[in-house]
């Protein structure tokens, strides 16, 4: 790296410092007006940064499971290393995704974090289940039968939109 | 003192440029990056400016659309064509169809009614009141004021009219006719927000414009509201039936409940006269058969020295002579007796999605079938790929059409028994129950032909309905043919 391998200025030092200086300041600016640490913890509040996750967010503060799980207890891996590289991965994926706004809609998961959502289904639930999933054999790509959020669709966040009884509905049929 | 420096060499020059540049291309990024973060900061923040003030007089969407510019942008998209399999307007400016391309049977069915001369597609909010300015049944025969409850923003009408009071200007317009009535809203025309000088003003400009923003908004906080007096009123009735005195939406409905109701004050049935104020028949309830019950109790104020008034009808068949009940577009009707209805779905959840707009979501004024935004519309709640919803959809519907049909050639079946009975001399006593049997065919029929989601909105009670129109229409055909006079073996 040739390239890279500048001598120490000896001349103006203070001028190369503050040049440097610059883009480094701008930088964690706004890594800090972007609220960047927060990503480092697991308030779910976080997730909820940029608006677009507000009804996932909504909803799930309303769900049967807030008050035991929250996003990275389901949506991450819990194991150190997977849970950062998950983390990053989606950060990555998420953070140009708003930046550039190409994403299609409705958002939905995609397979690999399928796959982290039912194994976490799995960390707490398995005992219940085993004969159900058992059906599965190992190795199997995750399908979306044996899937538990393909019946239990609401048990984290949803439905998605506001709904409610609508008061000149009778009952009787 | 210092070493005299070398001049620098022609690599340490390039690698000084690079370094420069580098630098500069970083920096421009995050600078990129920081103004992106800091606009979609603002944008979850102030969902909207208000520059200008507009009023309970406003009825020109345009000075709204200074304030609510993603709202007005949409809201003008329902003046392009949009088209589905059964229904809306496929070509450019050209008027829609004519319903009878589809279904043949409908000018006979509509025989000595404004329906027979034009009956045609419908386009989009925007051409609502020029549609109306220009349908036969306007030009050519006369119409009562009351048609421009919603086909026009009529409020601050009705409330000069009626001197401040919108329930009396309301009655008073309805006894006017279609020109005269159309008059006054050009007249009252729109008092639009001048920005000159310290104090905002207004000034009036004259005009009529098709339904717009203050007709579902309140003007000061922009939350959802029904003005429609027709609505108002049968709503309030159809509540006190289960019970609930004094039911006023604005007060008393959930804002889920009113993103149903600012749809439902105008695609619903109704009475529109002339003979009587503009009414929603609700009274006993939504259903087909609880509307028919309504209207069959109902009496026209007496004329001519009558001790009662006449039995409600919209007008007499040309061909049998029946007293006929005419359907409207009884879309809120229909809907609620659905499964979408029942799960609390509104109609704006469909009709006018939420869209993102960077960090904010906007609903889609651009009110169409959810056919033509099956992500926005449908997918939010069913996970299920795209075209095996519209498959889903137009299944339902082409199964309601073949229905529908059906039922048309029943229709005609029976008018040809009737007349055929009628040619052969029967009385008008003996024919009386032949005719009971077509007023509640056609009624049923109707409400399914004239309803606008080709039984989507409720396919079961679609069907049930449907099925029934065909067994009164036969029943009416049998019961003429026993009239006929034996032929001999």
């Amino acid at each position: 790296m040739r390239l890279l391998r500048i001598p120490w200025p000896r001349r103006y030092p203070l001028a190369y410092a503050v040049l440097l200086g610059i883009p480094i300041g701008v930088a964690l600016f706004t890594f800090r007006y972007a609220e960047g640490l927060s990503y480092f913890s697991s308030d779910p509040r976080a997730c909820a940064n940029c608006h677009i996750m507000q009804e996932q967010y909504d909803s799930w503060s309303k769900s049967g499971h807030h008050h035991v799980a929250g996003c990275n207890d389901c949506h991450l891996p819990r194991s150190v290393v997977p849970k950062l590289l998950a983390k990053a991965r989606n950060g990555w994926n998420h953070s140009s995704a708003f930046t550039l706004e190409n994403f299609p809609e409705p958002i939905r998961i995609g397979p690999r974090n399928a796959e982290i959502l039912q194994e976490n289904c799995l960390n707490c639930h398995e005992s219940f289940v085993h004969d159900i999933v058992r059906l599965q054999s190992p190795g199997d790509v995750l399908s979306e039968s044996v899937s538990c959020v393909h019946c239990h669709k609401g048990v984290g966040h949803a439905p998605t939109r506001p709904t409610g009884p609508m008061i000149w509905i009778g009952q009787r049929p | 003192m210092t070493e005299p420096v070398p001049p620098p060499t022609a690599a340490a020059k390039k690698r000084f440029a690079l370094a420069v540049a580098a630098t500069a291309l970083v920096t421009a990024l995050v600078t990129a990056l920081l103004t992106n973060i800091f606009q979609h900061k603002q944008e979850a923040k102030n969902p909207y400016i208000r520059f200008v003030q507009v009023t309970e007089e406003t009825t020109d969407p345009a000075p709204w659309g200074v304030n609510w510019p993603r709202e007005l942008d949409t809201y003008k998209l329902t003046s392009t064509a949009s088209r589905t399999r059964f229904g809306g307007h496929g070509g450019s400016e050209a008027m829609p169809r004519e319903k009878a391309e589809q279904s043949p049977w409908l000018p006979r069915a509509f025989a000595g009614y404004a329906f027979s001369i034009d009956y045609r597609d419908r386009r989009g909010h925007a051409y609502m009141l020029s549609d109306q300015e220009m349908t036969k049944r306007v030009t050519e025969l006369a119409q009562p004021g009351s048609c421009l409850q919603c086909h026009s923003s009529v409020i601050p009408t009705y409330r000069r009219l009626g001197d401040g009071d919108v329930m009396k200007g309301f009655e008073a317009m309805c006894r006017l006719t279609y020109a005269q009535a159309h008059a006054e809203v050009t007249k009252t025309g729109s008092l639009n927000p001048v920005l000159q000088g310290a104090v905002p003003t207004g000034q009036r400009v004259e005009g009529a414009h098709p339904v717009s923003c203050l007709d579902c908004h309140d003007p000061a906080t922009m939350q959802l509201r029904v003005t429609r007096p027709g609505f108002l009123r049968g709503i309030a009735a159809l509540l006190a039936r289960q019970g609930k005195k004094d039911y006023d939406p604005n007060r008393d409905a959930t804002r889920q409940e009113m993103r149903t109701f600012v749809c439902a004050q105008c695609h619903v049935e109704y009475y529109c006269g002339p003979k009587t104020t503009l009414f929603y028949p609700w009274n006993n309830g939504l259903k087909v058969e609880e509307i028919e019950s309504y209207y069959n109790g109902y009496r026209f104020p007496p004329e001519g020295g009558e001790k009662e008034g006449h039995r409600f009808y919209d007008w007499k068949h040309a061909e049998t002579g029946a007293e006929m009940l005419k359907a409207q577009h009884p879309e809120f009707e229909l809907y609620s007796q659905g499964v979408h209805a029942k799960s609390g779905v509104a109609c704006a959840d469909c009709h006018m999605p939420y869209e993102r707009q960077g960090a904010t979501k906007v609903s889609d004024h651009w009110v169409r079938s959810p056919l033509l935004n099956i992500a926005r519309a449908c997918q939010p709640c069913h996970a299920v790929p795209e075209d095996e919803l519209r498959l889903r959809a137009e299944t339902i519907q082409s199964r309601n059409s073949a229905l529908l049909e059906r039922g048309g050639t029943a229709l005609l079946d029976m008018l040809g028994a009737i007349r055929q009975a009628k040619d052969a001399g029967a009385k008008e006593e003996q024919l009386a129950p032949a005719l009971e049997l077509h007023r509640k065919a056609q009624w049923r029929l109707d409400f399914i032909a004239a309803e606008n989601s080709m039984g989507f909105h409720a396919p079961q009670e679609s069907a049930r309905v449907l099925a029934e129109a065909i067994d009164f229409a036969r029943q009416a055909e049998i019961t003429a043919l026993k009239l006929l006079p034996k032929s001999p073996r």
